[in-house]
This record gives C-alpha cells, sequence and structure tokens, in this order.
C-alpha cells in the first residue's frame, strides 16, 4: 500500500518519514533528527501561536522520533494542549504523545489529569474512551488517586454507553492491578457481576477480566459470578456457530469470552451447587467431545481458537481436581496432542501434562505416556520443546520409573542447552536423592552429573553427596571406590575434586587396602590435580592432606614436605596460608591421640531439608520460600581452626567465705613482693614473661587448700581483707600450675577476650585491644554471690621494665551479679575495673 | 503451567507487544507495564535477539525471563507478545492474528510499510482492540466502525489544505 497517510493528512509527517527511511547512515539520519527537533522547536516557541493541526503533526513527529530510539525532552506542554481541543483527532495524538513519553512533572500530571477529568465528564463517549484509555495506559499512582473513586461509577452508570462500560472495566482492572488499595469493594460489585447477564458481548468480556482479579482478594464479593459465568459459558459452547454472529472466530463461538470465564471459574472451588456443578460438568464434556469432532474449517486459526479452549478446560478440570473420569479424558485428550504434527501442541500438551502428573487421580494415566515423552526429549529439533519433555519427566517420576527417567535426563544433559543445564542438573540431582533405594546409584548418578555438566553443578548438589555419604556408612566404601576411579580421568572437574578430596579425606582408609588405592597412591592422584584447582578447592585439598596424615601416617613425610613449600607457607592466600601453617604444625606438634581426636571422622549431619529443592524452586519462579540449609556445613572446612576450646574451670568448691584468690595464701616463691594497694601494677599477658602475684594464690586449688576461718556471712569485709591483685591465675612459673593453666593462659596468646579466671565466687573477664606496641587491657570482675564485696580492690603486678598506666575506681563495692563479657562495655559498666596500659617495648 | 493459585493476578496479563522487521527494526512498541526506558530498550533487544534466531518450524511460543512469549511471523514483520506465565498461548495467538486482521481491513492488504508511514495509526487501532493488555471487543465489527467513526471525525475537523500550506511554505 502506498506510503501516503489514510485518511489523509499530516502529510509533513510522511516527507519526514520517508526522509528518514531514505538516510543511507545512522549519522545522516541523526543529522536529519537534528534538524527536524530545532525545527519544531523554534516552532513551538515562536510567537505565532500554532493551530491544532500543526501541533498535532509536530507532536506527531515527536513521538515518532521517539519510537526510532532517540529521547524526547520537549514538547510535553504542547501534547496536554493538544488534550484540551475539541478535535477528536487532536485529542487523540495528545494522548496518544503523553501515555508513550510519560512524564512525571507535577505541573503536567495537574494538567492531564484536569484534562481527563473535562473528558470523563463530558458525556461524550469517544472522548470518555480517550480519556479511560490514558488512565489505563498510563496506570499510575498519581492517576489512580484522582481518578480510582469516579470509574467504577461510570461502569455501573445505566447510561453509560456499551463502549464507555467496556473501557471503564478495563480502566478499573489496571488501576487495580497497579494501586489496589485505592479501588475499595463498594456497592458496584454486585452490579459489576449483574454485568455478566449484559447482551453486548464485549461488555461481558471485559467484566469477565475485571471480576477475575478483584475476585482473587475479595472471593465473597464476587462469589455470585460462578453460576452467571457457568451458564454464560454453557450457552456459548452449545450454541451453533452462527448464533454469536460477531462473535465468531473462524466457527468457533466467542473463543475470548470462553476462554475467560473458565479462567474465571479456575479462582473458585468445584461449584458447590448441585445444579450448577452438574451444567458446568456437562459444558466440559461438550468441549471434550467437540475435540474428537472433525473440524469445520482447515484454517489453523480455526484449530488454535477450538484448542485454546480446549486446554483452558483442562487446566480448569485439573484445577479442580475431583472428577476423575474428567481427568482421565483430559490425560487421554493430551496423550493425542504428544504426537500431534503441529509443534504448538505438542508444546502445550507436554506443559499441560505436567499438572496433571501431581494430580492423583490421572498421576498412573500420565506414566503410560512416558516412552513418548522420552522420545520428544530425544528427537524433538524445538529446544522449547525438548524443555518441556524434560520437565513433564521430572513431575512424573516416581520410585518405579526412577532409574530409567534418570539415566534418560543424563543423557539429554550431554547435548542440552547451556541455559537449562543448571536446571536439570538440580532436577536429576532431587530425583536420584529422593528415589534412590541404593545408594550407591545415588553416588553413580551425583558423580555422573559432575562428569558431564561439572559447571553446572552447584554447591547445594555436591554439598549434598557429601552429606549423605557421611550419614551413610554403607555407602562410604563405595563413593570412595568411585570417586577414586573417578579421579584417575585425565581431565576431570574440579568439582570432581571437591568431591574427592573430601570423600578421600573421610573415607579414603576404606580403600587403602588395595595396593591399586594405597595412600601414597591416593595421596598422588589428589595432589597432581592441586595446581590446576581454585584456592577453594585447594583450600578442602589441605585439609584432606592433614586427614592424610591422620589416616596414613606413611605419608606424613610426604605430605609434611608439601605443607613446608614455600608456596604453602607463603601463599599470597590468606587462608591457605593460613591452612598449610597451622596443619604442618599441628602434624608436628600434636601427639597420634591428639590429632585423631581433631581429624576424627565427621560425624553425620543432622537431617534438614534439601537445600537443591530450594534452590529449584528459587530458579522457577518467584515467591518460593528460601529453605537453605543455613546450617549447611562447609564441607572443606574441617573446623580444626579453633578445635580445642579449654573452659576456664571452676576448679574446687569453696565456701563463700572463702578467701577468694586465696589473698592469704603464702606468696609463691618466685613472686616478689608487690605494694599494697592499687597503683603501678601490670598485668604481664604474654605468656613468657614471669608473672609476679603477690599474695594471689598460684591457683585456685592452691588458695582454697591453705583456707582460712570462715568469716561470718554478715560481715562480708572479711571476704576482702587485703588487697586483691588482678586474676592472672596460672602462670606457668609458679609451682604447680593448675592442669588447666597451660590453655588458660595459652588462650590469650590467641584471644584477646574472654574468662581469664572463674570460681565459686568471682569471675574475672578480659578485654584487651592492641596496637603496635600499644596495648590495653580490661579487666572486668564479676561476683557470683549474693552478696556485695565491699571493697574489693583489684592489685597488679607487672615486671619493672614494663611502663604502666592504671586508671582504677577502687576500692569499691562490687555488686552481686555476672556481667556479661559480650555487652561489657568498659565506658559504661561501674562494676568493672578499668585498667588501660601502655606497654612500651622491652 | 504454574498452578492457578499462586499467580498474583489471576486472568493474567500482557506485559507487552512489539512488532519489528528481520532487520530488528521496531516498527510498533506498547506496553502495558510501567519500565524504565533504559529497561525497556535492554527488553527489546534481548527478546529481538532471541525471536529472531529461531527457526521457521519451531513453535510459537518460547520462555523468556519470567514470561512467555507467543509470536508470530505475518510476511517481514514478527509479532511478539509477552504473556505472564499462566496466560493461555493459543488464544494469544489469535489475538495476534486478530489484530492483523483489523490493521488488513483497515489499510487494504496491510504490509510493514502501511504501518510504518501510519504508526499512530497502528497503536489507535491497537487500543480499540486491546486495553491494558487485555481484550476489549473481540468483534471485528465493532472495532473496525470504532476506528472507521473516529476516522470520520477527523475528516470533519480538517479543512482542506494546500500543499504549501502543508509545508508551511504559504
Amino acid at each position: 500500500m502506498p506510503a501516503v497517510s489514510k485518511g489523509d493528512g499530516m502529510r509533513g509527517l510522511a516527507v519526514f518519514i520517508s526522509d528518514i527511511r531514505n538516510c543511507k547512515s545512522k549519522e545522516a539520519e541523526i543529522k536529519r533528527i537534528n534538524k527536524e527537533l530545532a525545527n519544531i522547536r523554534s516552532k513551538f516557541k515562536g510567537d505565532k501561536a500554532l493551530d491544532g493541526y500543526s501541533k498535532k503533526k509536530y507532536v506527531c513527529k515527536l513521538l515518532f522520533i521517539f519510537l526510532l530510539g532517540h529521547d524526547i525532552d520537549f514538547g510535553h506542554m504542547e501534547a496536554v494542549n493538544l488534550l484540551s481541543s475539541n478535535k477528536y483527532t487532536e485529542k487523540q495524538i495528545g494522548y496518544l504523545f503523553i501515555s508513550v513519553l510519560v512524564n512525571s512533572n507535577s505541573e503536567l500530571i495537574r494538567l492531564i489529569n484536569n484534562a481527563i477529568k473535562n473528558d470523563l465528564a463530558s458525556r461524550n463517549p469517544t472522548f470518555m474512551c480517550l480519556a479511560l484509555h490514558c488512565i489505563a495506559n498510563v496506570g499510575s499512582r498519581e492517576m489512580g488517586e484522582a481518578f480510582a473513586a469516579d470509574i467504577p461509577r461510570i461502569l455501573v452508570a445505566g447510561d453509560s454507553m456499551d463502549s464507555v462500560k467496556q473501557s471503564a472495566a478495563l480502566c478499573l482492572l489496571r488501576l487495580y492491578k497497579a494501586s489496589p488499595d485505592l479501588v475499595p469493594m463498594g456497592e458496584w460489585t454486585a452490579r459489576v457481576v449483574h454485568l455478566l447477564n449484559d447482551q453486548h458481548m464485549g461488555v461481558v468480556t471485559a467484566a469477565v477480566s475485571l471480576i477475575t482479579c478483584l475476585c482473587k482478594k475479595n472471593p465473597d464479593d464476587f462469589k455470585t459470578c460462578i453460576s452467571l459465568a457457568v451458564s454464560r459459558l454453557s450457552r456459548i459452547v452449545s450454541s451453533a456457530s452462527t448464533d454469536l454472529q460477531d462473535y465468531t472466530y473462524y466457527f468457533v463461538p466467542a473463543p475470548w469470552l470462553s476462554v475467560k470465564l473458565l479462567r474465571l471459574l479456575q479462582c473458585y472451588p468445584p461449584p458447590e451447587d448441585a445444579a450448577v456443578k452438574g451444567r458446568l460438568v456437562e459444558c466440559l464434556e461438550t468441549v471434550l467431545n467437540k475435540a474428537q469432532e472433525p473440524p469445520k474449517s482447515k484454517k489453523v486459526q480455526h484449530s488454535n481458537a477450538k484448542n485454546a479452549i480446549l486446554f483452558e478446560t483442562i487446566s480448569l478440570i485439573i484445577h479442580y481436581d475431583s472428577e476423575p473420569n474428567l481427568l482421565v479424558r483430559a490425560c487421554n485428550q493430551l496423550g493425542q496432542f504428544l504426537q500431534h504434527r503441529e509443534t504448538n501442541l505438542r508444546y502445550l500438551a507436554l506443559e499441560s501434562m505436567c499438572t496433571l502428573a501431581s494430580s492423583e487421580f490421572s498421576h498412573e494415566a500420565v506414566k503410560t505416556h512416558i516412552d513418548t515423552v522420552i522420545n520428544a526429549l530425544k528427537t524433538e529439533r524445538d529446544v522449547s520443546v525438548r524443555q518441556r519433555a524434560a520437565d513433564l519427566l521430572y513431575a512424573m517420576c516416581d520410585r518405579s520409573n526412577a532409574k530409567q527417567i534418570v539415566s534418560e535426563m543424563l543423557r539429554y544433559l550431554e547435548t542440552a542447552d547451556y541455559a537449562i543445564r543448571e536446571e536439570i542438573v538440580l532436577k536429576v540431582a532431587i530425583l536420584a536423592e529422593k528415589y534412590a533405594v541404593d545408594y550407591s546409584w545415588y553416588v553413580d548418578t551425583i558423580l555422573n552429573l559432575i562428569r558431564i555438566a561439572g559447571d553446572y553443578v552447584s554447591e547445594e548438589v555436591w554439598y549434598r553427596v557429601l552429606q549423605i555419604v557421611t550419614n551413610r556408612d554403607d555407602v562410604q566404601g563405595y563413593a570412595a571406590k568411585t570417586v577414586f576411579e573417578a579421579l584417575q580421568a585425565p581431565a576431570c572437574h574440579e568439582n570432581m575434586v571437591k568431591v574427592g578430596g573430601y570423600i578421600l579425606g573421610e573415607f579414603g582408609n576404606l580403600i587403602a587396602g588395595d595396593p591399586r588405592s594405597s595412600p601414597p597412591v591416593q595421596f598422588s592422584l589428589l595432589h597432581s590435580k592441586f595446581h590446576l584447582c581454585s584456592v577453594a578447592t585447594r583450600a578442602l585439598l589441605l585439609s584432606t592432606y592433614i586427614k592424610f596424615i591422620n589416616l596414613f601416617p606413611e605419608t606424613k613425610a610426604t605430605i609434611q614436605g608439601v605443607l613446608r613449600a614455600g608456596s604453602q607457607l607463603r601463599n599470597a592466600d590468606v587462608e591457605l596460608q593460613q591452612r598449610a601453617v597451622e596443619y604442618l604444625t599441628l602434624s608436628s606438634v600434636a601427639s597420634t591421640d591428639v590429632l585423631a581426636t581433631v581429624l576424627e571422622e565427621m560425624p553425620p549431619f543432622p537431617e534438614r531439608e534439601s537445600s537443591i529443592l530450594a534452590k529449584l524452586k528459587r530458579k522457577k519462579g518467584p515467591g518460593a520460600a528460601s529453605a537453605l540449609d543455613d546450617g549447611r556445613r562447609d564441607a572443606s572446612s574441617n573446623d580444626i581452626n579453633g578445635g580445642v576450646e579449654p573452659t576456664p574451670s571452676t576448679v574446687s568448691t569453696p565456701s563463700p567465705s572463702a578467701d577468694l584468690l586465696g589473698l592469704r595464701a603464702a606468696p609463691p616463691p618466685a613472686a616478689p613482693q608487690a605494694p599494697a594497694g592499687a597503683g603501678n601494677l601490670l598485668v604481664d599477658v604474654s605468656s613468657d614473661g614471669p608473672v609476679a602475684q603477690p599474695g594471689l594464690g598460684p591457683t585456685p586449688e592452691e588458695a582454697f587448700l591453705s583456707e582460712l576461718e570462715p568469716p561470718a556471712p554478715e560481715s562480708p569485709m572479711a571476704l576482702l581483707a587485703d588487697p586483691a591483685p588482678a586474676a592472672d591465675p596460672g602462670p606457668e612459673d609458679f609451682g604447680s600450675p593448675i592442669p588447666e593453666a597451660d590453655e588458660l593462659l595459652n588462650k590469650f596468646v590467641c584471644k584477646n577476650n574472654g574468662v581469664l579466671f572463674e570460681n565459686q565466687l568471682l569471675q574475672i573477664g578480659v578485654k584487651s585491644e592492641f596496637r603496635q606496641n600499644l596495648g590495653r587491657m580490661y579487666l572486668f570482675y564479676g561476683n557470683k554471690t549474693s552478696v556485695q564485696f565491699q571493697s574489693f580492690t583489684p592489685t597488679v603486678v607487672h615486671p619493672g621494665d614494663l611502663q604502666t598506666h592504671i586508671l582504677l575506681a577502687w576500692p569499691s563495692p562490687l555488686a552481686p551479679g555476672l556481667p556479661s563479657w559480650d555487652e561489657m562495655d568498659p565506658g559504661r559498666d561501674p562494676s568493672s575495673a578499668l585498667l588501660p596500659e601502655s606497654l612500651s617495648a622491652s | 503451567m504454574k498452578g492457578r493459585s499462586e499467580e498474583p493476578w489471576p486472568g493474567g496479563s500482557m506485559r507487552f507487544m512489539l512488532l519489528f522487521s528481520r532487520q530488528g527494526k521496531l516498527r510498533l512498541q506498547k506496553w502495558y507495564l510501567a519500565t524504565s526506558d533504559k529497561e525497556r530498550k535492554k527488553m527489546v533487544r534481548e527478546l529481538m535477539q532471541v525471536v529472531l534466531a529461531r527457526k521457521p518450524k519451531m513453535c510459537s511460543f518460547l520462555e523468556w525471563r519470567d514470561l512467555k512469549v507467543v509470536y508470530k511471523r505475518y510476511a517481514s514483520l514478527y509479532f511478539c507478545c509477552a504473556i505472564e506465565g499462566q496466560d493461555n498461548e493459543l488464544i494469544t495467538l489469535e489475538l495476534i492474528h486478530r489484530y492483523v486482521e483489523l490493521l488488513d481491513k483497515y489499510f487494504g492488504s496491510v504490509c510493514e510499510l502501511d504501518i510504518i508511514f501510519n504508526f499512530e495509526k497502528a497503536y489507535f487501532i491497537l487500543d480499540e482492540f486491546l486495553m491494558g493488555g487485555d481484550v476489549q471487543d473481540t468483534s471485528k465489527k465493532s472495532v473496525l466502525k470504532a476506528i472507521e467513526q473516529a476516522d470520520l471525525l477527523q475528516e470533519e475537523d480538517e479543512s482542506p489544505r494546500s500543499v504549501l500550506e502543508e509545508m508551511g511554505l504559504a
């Protein structure tokens, strides 16, 4: 058809469009556009007021330029002006412009809303429809606020024309979707339901769309629509094709309306009224019957429309899930479609069957088609169809066909599109776990997954296999053997190394007897992959190596050699370096027993829901609850760090009246005399300095051996007769340190905070911070009794050459109550002693 | 298909409709959801690539992002609708066909050029047919009647102009 606009005009526009099309290059196009923009700008700014026609033309040009992809930053005002024109076409262009180029300028919005308001009130149906359209097109919250109250009125007003009612219904629908709170239910809802009986099919169609949306949040308000919908549907389905005239589409009566009615019915459970239900069932059966009849037309439009209704009917049947007869019929119908010539129908049948598969009534019926589906998976040329087939296999999987389906899916995985691999991996992993009777099959399947699509095997999947192998004794040996063999492949995926590394580290002993998988062989196999792996994998392997040292002492020297290598000890990555250093030291320092305890086999993981399912839900759709295994352990960390955590012990049970800190005990021989009272005392936190604690019994134990006469509880003063030095309970150079002394003290090599000392009466904790050569320590005293300590005075002793600076608030009462160490704030808590000290390097 | 009870807006909706040529030129874009310009351009680019890569024998539906795309080629133009996951695909296919029929009736054997030079009419016809992504009226007659009425109004509005006047040279 010619390049001239129909219905006349705007030749200037046509010329402009021609010019653009004739531009030979992008630059030429931009040049032409800029020229036009300049022209339009000048026209808009010009002194002469533009007439409506010209304005319309220029606004249209701007619109065209915008739709080409260029930004437009002016013209809104002129477009808004067009809205107030009385000429329909000018209004139309104005509305089109502002609904395409939405502007959030509040002044403009005000003007636009004004124009809309005028048009809505104009009683001219064409103008009203234009306005309603604009509201629906823009659908912004501001528009909703301005008009949401008016639309329902217009919709149900008796004198509204059909076209206006149609538009109002859909406009309201759009506003409701955007801002449901702005459209409260009211009297109008009953009348909207009544529109289902309208004689104008367009009005009915629009009303059905509206009700379908509204009834989701307000089901009771619209419940009466069910019977109306059923009778309407029934009339359409059983009508001859000549009845509905205009609304018959290629010999199919009112397909859109039928589909919408079927959709509306899916918002509710099956009708309670027996008559209504009977009528509906009859209707559904008619649809199913018609599908078997020869088509009235060869045109694809006819069959599409007919099948659209059929598929929606099947959806409804599936939704009800209560009529076994219908469900089986639906399944059979879909089964026929599975082999249909038309790709679209095969696609839709596969998709629809997925939902059928989960219904108990039809699950078995669906399974009968397994061979067709597998065939589709193998032979369909269209990847979308293949994917539907894979989905259906997943849905129809149960114990009887799990092995077959999993193997088909694995085969499919080998050639699948990269975009869908991860999903298939997750599904196979889920199926393998769910239906595993024999766990060696499960292990094989997962290892196959890694082999075929290693990149797409996410953490959740291989963590899971490790969890399961750890928890099931019967499969551990098999897993070790299989993974060992898998690792021998020349190019094996890094995930395989991770899984293999972990499994051999835990269960390598189960295959160590066989010379082909002896410990040195296992180690060198793993180590041959070491340098090819990422940091995370190498970290895991290092943990495996220390486990090997424990399991296979004969490998100790070799492995230590590896750990000792500069590339490990001075590795740029902190985690690797730390592991190498710590593991090396652990292997040298720890006795065999300790090593064995530290590197004991991992205990079974607690049973929890598989995170794989959660991940699949996240991939597949929004709104799925993320049931991630938050307790899931990092398989590569063996909790070696922080493994031995000594707790300060309450060594003995002194009576409340006993000397708290053994104050009256004889000072240990090596301890120098400490001056009484607070002041220049220092606690040496470093492990190798002699710590002088006069009066401080070397150990709580000792202190309480030399118990003094118990003073009366009413005179707490007696408890604290002497100045008490600060607590360092167990320095090594005292006579007989308590067994825990080492640990108690050594703990503070690594830790800055914690409980330093504790017995029945007192708990002493420390919080320290250090920067370069300066340090600061806070000591906290907790009174474990129920009486207050009066004049509690701690004393601190230090070797001479360390400078100190002590700030104390002593003596002062120490009220009962243990502080919570985590919350201890030196500034806040009055019962704590503050001992900020500066140490200069000695 | 997703279970119906899970959908956010039952009845589903069309998110947008695009018309583009085999060379990737966009001829019409109608958006039924609020998105930024930048996001729209991105979606258009992406989707065009996906659809143009499809082979002739493939089915008319594909999954893209969290939507379903229904598309059909008419001569040199691809008509592409993005619908929500639970919408009825076949009826959307026929919706596209109905739109093409309307264009055809209006322009008389419509071709891409008609849509290029009368883009605003293409939008008007689409707006008569769909509102907010939903079918307004499925009667071909009604829709065409409404459009023709609008044209009549336009002719009434317009007083004849000379070509010179039109070019702003008179």
